[in-house]
C-alpha cells in the first residue's frame, strides 16, 4: 500500500519537492508528522519491492523529531528553511542514535557515540532524519553492488544498478522515499548515481562541507553533498550542511557560496553572458550514443538560454583516472587500518588460541569485502618504500596537472560541462568481474575531486537506446558552486518547459509496478 | 633468559680497535593542558580510559585538529636548541599495526619537521663542553599504553590478556634527533648521558614538559654502531629502547659498545635491530626481528593542513627564551659565592631551583641552602619522597628563616615549625600560633625561671659568682628545660650572669 491511498483526493506528499513541503509545513497546511509518516509508508512500500535503498529506518525517532518541529512551529519558531522536511543519510556518516555500518560487516554491532557535523546541522535546522541509506562498502564502488547488505536497484529498471557509491541515497530520492538525501563523493559517488537515477546530485567545493563524522575513504578527495529531485532542493540542503567547521582542519574558513540564491536566479531562465566550456576529453569515443545525444541537446539548450559555449581542452584529465585509483586507495589503506577488531565492530577468531595479529587478520579477512581488500592492497603497495615515487608520488603530480588544466580552462569559461557518466546505468552483475570497466564510469567526475572544485549533475533526459536517465555535469572553480546551481536551475526549467512535465514525475513507481504484476 | 650476558670488552678495549658512533632520539612529552589533536586533558596518572574522545580513540569519522600550544612548545624547544624553524611544516602518517595505537597509524612529521639543524653545547663532567648537533625535532602523538597481564615477561608474548589504556593516546610528543655523534671515543657513554641530561635541563627550564624519565615523559632511544679505527664508514647500528634514566643511557651505550666489539672481533656481523635495555642486568637484548623490517609507508596527513609559523611569532618566542640552565647556574654560583662542589651538591640534590625560589622569597642564600640540603633533605629522605615533593613551599621556608632572623624562633623551634608545616598544620605562622612555639622573650618570666634555677643549684651559683662563668651553662640548660626550649639561650645566659652579679 502506498501513501497515494491515504484517502480519496489525498495528495501524495512523497511526490512534492522539499521546497514545497517546507513551505506547507511551516505554513501549517500540513504537519511534519504527516509528511514524515507519508515517507515512512512510502519507504515500507518501496523497500518491499526489493529496492534495498535503506539499511536502517528510524521510524519512531523520525516521528518524534517531526512532532518536535511541529510543536515549535505551532509556538512560532521555525528553525530553518527546511524545518520539518525528511532527509535520508548515507550510512557512512556518523549518527549517535542509529547504527553506522558503511555497508561493511566489519562495523557489525557498532553504535557510534557522536553525530557527524552534517548530521548535527540537519537536526539543528529541524530536518527529520528518516534513516541510513545503502552504499558501496566504505563508499568504494560505482554500482552499489559492493554493499555487504546487498545491491540497490535502480528505480528506472530494477535489473540495473543505481550507480554508486551513494546508490541508496540516489535511488531513495528518485523514487520518493525521501525528498532529500546526503551522499558523499570521492570520485563521482554523488554525481554518478545522480545521473543514473535521474536526480540532482552535487559535490561541493572540497572543504566547504565538514567531513567531521564522515567515515573516511580518501580524506583528500571525500566531500559530502546533497541529493534532491530539483536543483533548488539540492541547494537548500547544501546550505544547511555547508560552511566552516573548526572540527575539520581542511574546512575552508570562508562564507559558503550563495547557492540557494543562485538556484532561484537560474530559475529565471536567463544565462546571458555565462561562458560555458565543453571539455573535449570528456566526450566522444567510448561514450554511449544516447548519452552523447542527450548531452548535445543539453548544450544546445544552454546556448538557447543565452550562454556562450566554447570547446576547451584539458589533456591531463585522461590521466586523472589512473591517478585517482592510486591516491584514493593509498589514503584508504591507511584510513581503514583502524578496523582491527580491538575497540569496536566485528571480532573474529578471538577464542584464546590466537595472537592479536591473528585476530586482526581473521577479522579483516572476514569483515571486508573483495573491492575494499583490493583497494587496501593497491594502496598499501602504492605507498611502499619501493613504489612510492613511481606510484603515489607520480599520481600526486598528475593531480597538480589537473589543477592547472582547470585553472587554464576557467580563465576562458565560467563553468565547464560534460556528460556526468559515459554511459547510462548498466545491468546488475555486468561489470563485477571487470574492475577496470567499473572504474571507467568515474572518468568524467574524477577530475573535479582531484582538483577540489565543485560539480553538479542534473538530469538531461533519457538515452534513446535504453530509456535510462542521462546526467549533465556542470563544474565550477573552487568556491564558485553557485554558478553550477544557476546553470543547473536554468537548464532544469527549460527542460521541463520543453517536455511539459517535471522530469522527476516521470520516474517509474516500483511499488505501483509490483502492485500491477 | 636467565643468563646475564656480560659485555666482553670494556670501553677502553673497544676504542683501541673501533670508533663508536651514536645517534640519540629523545621523546619529550609536552605538558600542554590538552592533547595534540583533541581537547582531552593531558595528565599523568588519571583513571584508565577517562581522558578519551572520538578523536584520540581514532573512532571512524573523527578528525584531528592541531593544538596550537603544542606547536608553540615545539618551536620553543627548537629555538632553545639553536634550530631553524621551517616556514611550512606538514604532518605525515606513519603506518603500522599495534593495539595501543587507535588508528593504526601515528600522526607524525616526516620530510618537513617543524625545526631542524641545531646544536646543543653539552657540559661534561670535567668542565669541558661537547657540541651535539641536532638534525631535527618534530611533533607527533603518543600511543596508548598496553598492560600485558599474566605470563612471565610483561611482554605481549606469553601474556594471558592485555589491558589498553588510551589516556596517553594523542598526548603531544616532540622527538629530538641528533646527527651522528662521532669522535667521542671512550667518552661516548658519558657524552650520551651528558647530552640527555643537558637536554632535560633545557626543556625543564622552558617549562614545556615535566621531563620525568621515571614517568616516561622523557624517553631515550640510543643508536650505537662501531667503525674500525681510522674508517669513516659507519658500521651497522642497533637501536636500544627502554632507556629510562640518565644512568641507563650511559650504561646502555657502554654495554652496546662492548657487545658489538665482541661480535665483530669474533668474526661476526652486527645485526641491524631494535634492542631492549634491562635495568636490572644493565644489558641489552634483541627485540622482535619484525620491528626492524617495518616499512611505515609515510605519506602526507590529508586531514591536516601544513603549519606556517610567521617570522614575527617565531622572533617573539625567541625573545622570551629563558636563560640556559648552565648559564643560570654559573650566575647563581657567582652571586651566592659557591664553590664548584657546593654547586654540584645543590644540583645533585635537585635543590637548586628550590633554594633559588627561597632566595627569591627573601631569604639569604646561605640559610636557604642550609635548610634545603640538611634538615629538609633529611625529612625528604625519611618520608621517601623527592625534595621537590615535600609539602612545604620555598616561600614557607623563607618565612621560617625570617622568623628566626627576627628572633621569634630559635633554630630548634624553627625545625618544629617546619615539622608542623610538613604535617599539614598550615603556614609557618599557623604552626607558631597553633603549637605556641614563639620564643619566650618576656624578661620577667625568664628572670623568675633563672632565679628558681639558681636557688635549686646554690653550688653552681656560687661558682659563677666566683668568676667561673662557664658554669652558667648548667643554669641555662635548666632554664631551657623549664621553658621547653622556647627561650633564647643567649639571653638566658646574660640574665644568669646578671642575677648572680657576675657580669663584668
Ligand atoms: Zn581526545
Amino acid at each position: 500500500m502506498s501513501s497515494a491511498d491515504n484517502g480519496p483526493g489525498a495528495e501524495d506528499l512523497t511526490r512534492l519537492d522539499a521546497a514545497e513541503l517546507a513551505r506547507r509545513v511551516q505554513a501549517r497546511e500540513v504537519s511534519s508528522v504527516e509528511v514524515t509518516r507519508a515517507h515512512l509508508e512510502r519507504i515500507e512500500a518501496v523497500e518491499r519491492t526489493g529496492l534495498n535503498a535503506f539499511l536502517h529506518v528510524a521510524a519512531d525517532a523520525a516521528l518524534a523529531a517531526a512532532a518536535a518541529v511541529d510543536d515549535e512551529i505551532a509556538a512560532g519558531t521555525v528553525r530553518g528553511p527546511l524545518a520539518g522536511v525528511p532527509v535520508a543519510i548515507k550510512d557512512n556518516m556518523i549518527t549517535r542514535d542509529m547504527p553506522t555500518t558503511c555497508a561493511s560487516r566489519i562495523l557489525d554491532g557498532w553504535r557510534p557515540p557522536y553525530d557527524a557535523t552534517v548530521v548535527r546541522r540537519l537536526r539543528e535546522a529541524g530536518l527529520v532524519p528518516l534513516g541510513k541509506t545503502n552504499l558501496d562498502e566504505f563508499a568504494m564502488g560505482g554500482s552499489n553492488e559492493n554493499s555487504a547488505y546487498g545491491a540497490v536497484r535502480n528505480p528506472w529498471d530494477p535489473a540495473r544498478v543505481p550507480g554508486g557509491s551513494s546508490g541508496g541515497s540516489a535511488a531513495a530520492t528518485a523514487v520518493g522515499e525521501t525528498p532529500l538525501a546526503l551522499g558523499s563523493d570521492t570520485g563521482g559517488s554523488i554525481r554518478q548515481p545522480g545521473a543514473f537515477t535521474g536526480t540532482v546530485g552535487v559535490k561541493p567545493t572540497y572543504g566547504t562541507v565538514s567531513r567531521y563524522g564522515l567515515v573516511a575513504f580518501s580524506s583528500s578527495l571525500d566531500q559530502i553533498g546533497p541529493f534532491g529531485r530539483t536543483v533548488l532542493d539540492a541547494a537548500m540542503l547544501h546550505e544547511v550542511v555547508g560552511g566552516h567547521d573548526p572540527c575539520d582542519q581542511t574546512s575552508i574558513d570562508a562564507p559558503l557560496p550563495p547557492v540557494v540564491e543562485a538556484a532561484l536566479a537560474g530559475a529565471r531562465g536567463d544565462l546571458a553572458g555565462v561562458r560555458v566550456g565543453v571539455v573535449n576529453e570528456l566526450s566522444g569515443e567510448g561514450f554511449q550514443t544516447g548519452v552523447l545525444s542527450a548531452f548535445t541537446d543539453a548544450v544546445r539548450v544552454l546556448t538557447e538560454l543565452g550562454a556562450e559555449v566554447v570547446e576547451v581542452s584539458c589533456p591531463s584529465f585522461t590521466l586523472g583516472l589512473p591517478a585517482y585509483y592510486l591516491i584514493a586507495p593509498s589514503e584508504a589503506s591507511s584510513n581503514l587500518a583502524r578496523f582491527d577488531a580491538m575497540r569496536y565492530g566485528l571480532r573474529v577468531g578471538d577464542d584464546g588460541s590466537r595472537s592479536t595479529d591473528e585476530v586482526m587478520s581473521a577479522t579483516r579477512e572476514a569483515g571486508f569485502g573483495a573491492e575494499v581488500k583490493r583497494r587496501i592492497m593497491i594502496g598499501t603497495h602504492a605507498l611502499s618504500a619501493g613504489s612510492y615515487d613511481a606510484l603515489y608520488g607520480k599520481a600526486q603530480k598528475v593531480r597538480t596537472l589537473v589543477v592547472r588544466d582547470f585553472s587554464a580552462a576557467f580563465e576562458r569559461c565560467d563553468v565547464l560541462v560534460s556528460p556526468t557518466v559515459p554511459t547510462t546505468a548498466f545491468p546488475i552483475g555486468d561489470r563485477v568481474d571487470d574492475p577496470v570497466s567499473m572504474y571507467l564510469a568515474d572518468l568524467c567526475t574524477i577530475p573535479a575531486n582531484l582538483a577540489g572544485i565543485a560539480g553538479l549533475s542534473v538530469p538531461c533526459g533519457l538515452a534513446a537506446e535504453d530509456g535510462m536517465p542521462v546526467g549533465l555535469q556542470v563544474m565550477t572553480p573552487a568556491l564558485a558552486d553557485d554558478r553550477a546551481y544557476r546553470v543547473g536551475a536554468a537548464y532544469e526549467l527549460a527542460r521541463d518547459t520543453a517536455s511539459g512535465v517535471p522530469f522527476a514525475s516521470t520516474v517509474p513507481d516500483p511499488a505501483a509496478l509490483q502492485g500491477a504484476s | 633468559m636467565t643468563t646475564v650476558e656480560a659485555a666482553p670488552y670494556t670501553v677502553e678495549e673497544v676504542c683501541e680497535r673501533f670508533d663508536p658512533v651514536m645517534g640519540l632520539e629523545v621523546h619529550v612529552e609536552l605538558n600542554t593542558a590538552t592533547k595534540m589533536f583533541c581537547g582531552c586533558r593531558n595528565e599523568f596518572g588519571a583513571e584508565p580510559n577517562t581522558n578519551i574522545c572520538p578523536v584520540c580513540l581514532g573512532l571512524p569519522g573523527a578528525l584531528p585538529r592541531v593544538n596550537a600550544r603544542a606547536v608553540e612548545s615545539a618551536v620553543t624547544i627548537g629555538l632553545a636548541l639553536n634550530c631553524s624553524v621551517r616556514e611550512r611544516s606538514g604532518f605525515a602518517r606513519k603506518n603500522y599495526f599495534y593495539p595501543d595505537m587507535p588508528k593504526n597509524f601515528q600522526i607524525s612529521q616526516y620530510e618537513d619537521p617543524i625545526v631542524f639543524d641545531g646544536y646543543l653545547d653539552v657540559p661534561l663532567d670535567d668542565g669541558s663542553t661537547w657540541r651535539v648537533e641536532i638534525e631535527r625535532a618534530h611533533m607527533e602523538e603518543d600511543t596508548g599504553k598496553s598492560l600485558h597481564m599474566g605470563g612471565a615477561t610483561g611482554r605481549i608474548h606469553g601474556a594471558d590478556y592485555s589491558l589498553l589504556d588510551y589516556n596517553r593516546a594523542g598526548v603531544p610528543l616532540i622527538e629530538i634527533v641528533t646527527r651522528p655523534i662521532v669522535g667521542a671515543g671512550t667518552r661516548a657513554p658519558e657524552v650520551a648521558r651528558a647530552y640527555v641530561s643537558a637536554l632535560r635541563d633545557v626543556v625543564k627550564g622552558l617549562g614545556v614538559s615535566d621531563v620525568r624519565m621515571d614517568q616516561g615523559s622523557m624517553r631515550c632511544d640510543a643508536n650505537v654502531s662501531l667503525m674500525p679505527k681510522g674508517s669513516s664508514t659507519f658500521g651497522t647500528r642497533t637501536e636500544t629502547k627502554n632507556v629510562n634514566s640518565l644512568r641507563s643511557v650511559e650504561r646502555a651505550v657502554r654495554y652496546e659498545m662492548g657487545r658489538q666489539a665482541g661480535v665483530l672481533l669474533s668474526g661476526g656481523t652486527v645485526r641491524q635491530e631494535t634492542r631492549h635495555f634491562d635495568e636490572q642486568s644493565g644489558t641489552t637484548s634483541p627485540g622482535r626481528a619484525k620491528e626492524t623490517l617495518a616499512d611505515y609507508r609515510y605519506f602526507p596527513e590529508p586531514d591536516l593542513v601544513p603549519i606556517e609559523p610567521s617570522a614575527e611569532w617565531v622572533e617573539g618566542l625567541r625573545k622570551e627564551l629563558p636563560e640556559r640552565p648552565w648559564e643560570r647556574r654559573a650566575r647563581i654560583q657567582s652571586d651566592w659565592g659557591l664553590s664548584d662542589e657546593e654547586l654540584r651538591d645543590l644540583v645533585n640534590a635537585d635543590a637548586l631551583d628550590l633554594v633559588a625560589a627561597t632566595v627569591d622569597a627573601g631569604a639569604s642564600s646561605e640559610s636557604a641552602r642550609s635548610w634545603w640540603v640538611s634538615y629538609l633533605a633529611q625529612q625528604a629522605n625519611t618520608q621517601g619522597v623527592a625534595l621537590t615533593e615535600l609539602a612545604i613551599t620555598p616561600e614557607q621556608v623563607a618565612r621560617v628563616i625570617a622568623l628566626v632572623s627576627e628572633g621569634t624562633l630559635t633554630n630548634k623551634l624553627a625545625r618544629q615549625v617546619v615539622d608542623g608545616v610538613l604535617a599539614g598544620e598550615g603556614s609557618p605562622d599557623d604552626v607558631v600560633a597553633g603549637r605556641g612555639l614563639a620564643v619566650v622573650s618576656d624578661d620577667s618570666a625568664l628572670t623568675a625561671a633563672v632565679d628558681e634555677a639558681l636557688a635549686a643549684q646554690p653550688a653552681v651559683a656560687e661558682k659563677i659568682r666566683a668568676g667561673k662563668t662557664k658554669a652558667a651553662g648548667a643554669i641555662v640548660g635548666a632554664v631551657m628545660k623549664a621553658t621547653r626550649g622556647q627561650a633564647d639561650a643567649a639571653r638566658v645566659n646574660e640574665l644568669v650572669l646578671e642575677r648572680v652579679g657576675a657580669s663584668s
